[in-house]
């Protein structure tokens, strides 16, 4: 039978069918963070049982530590004692952390594939939605409730009716300024932020294919924005030099064994989608959000579209760009901005910031704007100073931040104050996410830096040298 | 984690007709901090339900006496966004036992049965006739049917039936979790582990 890239990784997790129920699915590799592990654990605690698999188990604080003087204990006190539990709970289960100070601390979704814990053909579960990061392996990964953090540390399985499968194939060249970002801003603009729910989607077609391993990152980062819970791209050679030699990675025979099954992890030609979509590389635009949901988007020469454009839910519509202050037939370009946020799981790699950081090149901060550089991970951060990037960066006037979520969702001290605008390469632009009151653009790094360098929303191709 | 069985439920409701409520907004990332599932309730909607000086917003609908209940009826595609499990237990520990909408996220609805919160998703028409009839009238009761898997306007008799996993409809009716069915089957999991390929 002709299978999806999808089913292959899928059927082979299936501990046990339900009778009318869900898969009792495996899980590989589960990893674990300060902010919906504390009450998984008590749960175990409760139960008085043990995790089952440590060794699978992996576990970082990211999404609620501070961003300077990480160095010093964390001043909120809430902040510091989910940290503490984490570690406790690690220390305890025999799980590897990677807490604050430590070398290989940093965001989950940036960390995982860093050190090869990510690899193609494993099922990889997380409390965070961002989890469909490490599809970019042709790994099946998706983002799990607190309910299920507990399951998978206690017995290694999730209960999961199996999804809808969906296609999105994208051909020929983008542009020039056109991003990973990009991409996946646009296909959410065409699909709206529930377009894709109830299915897993695969990405194929040239633009994958010709994209870095940490775009295709950046792109199945965003799957969960149009509803999906989770892409996966086909695993190539790309997949397999990047992971090989990396600490979690097998080495060997058991190397070879893992590629003799990754090699197999492709959609067979005919393998049935329960829909497919197609879109053009070239049509893909640098791309903006004006609203305060991923699907609102448009690429950067358009106006904000109208209501009746849109079709439906005009209401909504109109308390969104209230919210943001914009009006329909707007044009992006120009507005005001008084925040800039390069960082997050979906733009915080190293790639980013050497695009950030050709833009800013040369030039200056503009006065009127705070930006905030938050690396994914101390690897990434060593790395920015390693290539020089820092230099560069600094001598435009730009200041380095350390490793974590930060702005991303705020809940450390990195929030953008009420009523103000900030152009952001992370994922979620929903009211407040970066602050109380916060308005946030979405954008790719280098739509960042253009605004970062000019005080307000820009085109980047014009700085582009 | 415990809940409550559910059967059958009747209530007034809560109309909250806004589309892609999200996560951040049913529980804003700031809450999060909490290492145990208490007092999430109070922070439901957190923001749009009160000033920045922690006085009540009067114009939302939490804050409106005219409407209370045990179920909430939101727009389309709610509980989209951000996995935190958190967002089901504020709902859960406001009072909520269920949740009605057109549509809902993946991860909310999956999260919404782990933890005993109902979620029915019933036609856009249906969504509305429920919108407009609390409107008129805001003492409007519904009655969910799990066993039957039905959802009443009790004034006028005018139903839906809704879909649900056949093993989470037991799992709710009885209160069990997932976490008490894969503890009974763990060593087929051990067994199955020794031939996963990773």
């Amino acid at each position: 039978m002709k299978k999806t890239l999808f089913d292959k990784v899928w059927d082979k997790h299936v501990v046990q069918q339900i009778d009318q129920g869900p898969d009792v699915l495996f899980i590989d590799r589960h990893m674990v963070h300060e902010v919906t592990s504390p009450v998984a654990f008590l749960g175990l605690k409760n139960r008085n049982i043990k995790v089952m698999y440590p060794d699978r188990t992996f576990a970082t604080a990211d999404h609620n530590t501070p961003t300077i003087n990480q160095h010093l204990p964390v001043q909120d006190p809430l902040s510091a004692k989910q940290l503490d539990a984490l570690e406790k709970n690690a220390n305890e289960h025999g799980i590897s952390y990677w807490g604050l100070g430590h070398e290989k601390n940093g965001i989950v979704h940036v960390v995982g594939p860093e050190y090869g814990i990510t690899v193609p053909g494993a099922t990889i579960v997380c409390g965070d939605s961002h989890t469909s990061t490490h599809g970019a392996f042709g790994a099946i990964a998706f983002g799990i409730g607190t309910s299920e953090v507990e399951m998978v540390l206690s017995t290694q399985c999730i209960l999961q009716p199996k999804p809808k499968k969906m296609r999105i194939t994208i051909d020929g060249v983008l542009q020039k300024g056109v991003t990973p970002k990009d991409v996946a801003l646009f296909i959410i603009s065409k699909l709206t932020t529930s377009g894709a729910t109830g299915y897993f989607v695969e990405y194929a077609g040239d633009v994958f294919k010709n994209m870095t391993m940490e775009g295709r990152m950046t792109v199945c980062n965003l799957s969960i924005e149009m509803g999906a819970r989770g892409g996966m791209i086909a695993p190539d050679e790309k997949t397999f030099h990047y992971i090989k030699d990396r600490e979690f990675t097998p080495k060997g025979a058991a190397w070879d064994k893992a590629l003799d099954y990754w090699q197999e992890l492709y959609s067979d030609d005919g393998a049935k989608f329960d829909k497919e979509l197609f879109f053009e590389g070239n049509e893909i635009e640098p791309m903006i959000t004006f609203g305060t949901n991923p699907g609102m988007g448009i690429g950067i020469s358009k106006d904000i579209p109208t209501a009746e454009a849109i079709g439906g839910g005009a209401a909504t519509y109109q308390k969104s760009l209230n919210y943001m202050g914009y009006n329909e037939g707007e044009s992006m370009i120009g507005k005001d901005i008084d925040f800039v946020f390069i960082g997050s799981c979906t733009n915080g790699r190293i790639e980013d910031f050497r695009a950030f950081t050709e833009i800013v090149k040369g030039r200056k901060k503009a006065d009127n704007v705070t930006a905030w550089l938050v690396p994914g991970s101390h690897k990434v951060e060593k790395a920015i100073k390693d290539e020089g990037l820092l230099d560069i960066l600094e001598e435009s006037g730009f200041e380095l931040r350390e490793p974590g979520c930060s702005a991303c969702l705020a809940m450390n001290d990195d929030k953008v104050p009420k009523g103000k605008y900030a152009v952001s390469t992370s994922n979620r632009n929903f009211e407040g996410r970066q602050g109380p009151g916060s308005r946030t653009l979405l954008a790719s790094p280098i739509m960042a830096a253009a605004a970062a360098i000019t005080g307000k929303v820009t085109d980047p191709r014009i700085l582009i040298n | 984690m415990a809940y409550d069985k559910f059967n059958i439920l009747n209530s007034t409701a809560v109309p909250l007709s806004i589309e892609n409520v999200d996560t951040d907004q049913i529980i804003p990332a700031r809450f999060l901090k909490a290492t145990e599932r208490v007092g999430f309730g109070d922070n439901l909607f957190r923001d749009w339900r009160y000033n920045n000086d922690d006085t009540p917003k009067t114009d939302f609908v939490l804050n409106n006496d005219t409407f209370s209940g045990k179920i909430l009826v939101g727009g389309k595609n709610f509980g989209s966004g951000s996995s935190r499990e958190h967002a089901t237990w504020a709902i859960y520990d406001y009072g909520f036992r269920c949740v009605v909408s057109s549509f809902f996220a993946d991860i909310f609805r999956n999260n919404c049965l782990n933890v005993g919160v109902l979620p029915v998703q019933v036609s856009p028409e249906f969504l509305e006739q429920i919108f407009s009839a609390i409107e008129a009238y805001p003492q409007t009761n519904l009655t969910v049917d799990l066993p039957n898997q039905k959802i009443t306007l009790d004034a006028t008799g005018d139903n839906e039936s809704f879909e649900i996993n056949p093993y989470k409809k037991e799992n709710m009716i009885n209160g069990f979790d997932d976490i008490d069915y894969l503890l009974n089957i763990k060593e087929d999991i051990r067994t199955f582990s020794k031939n996963t390929p990773l």
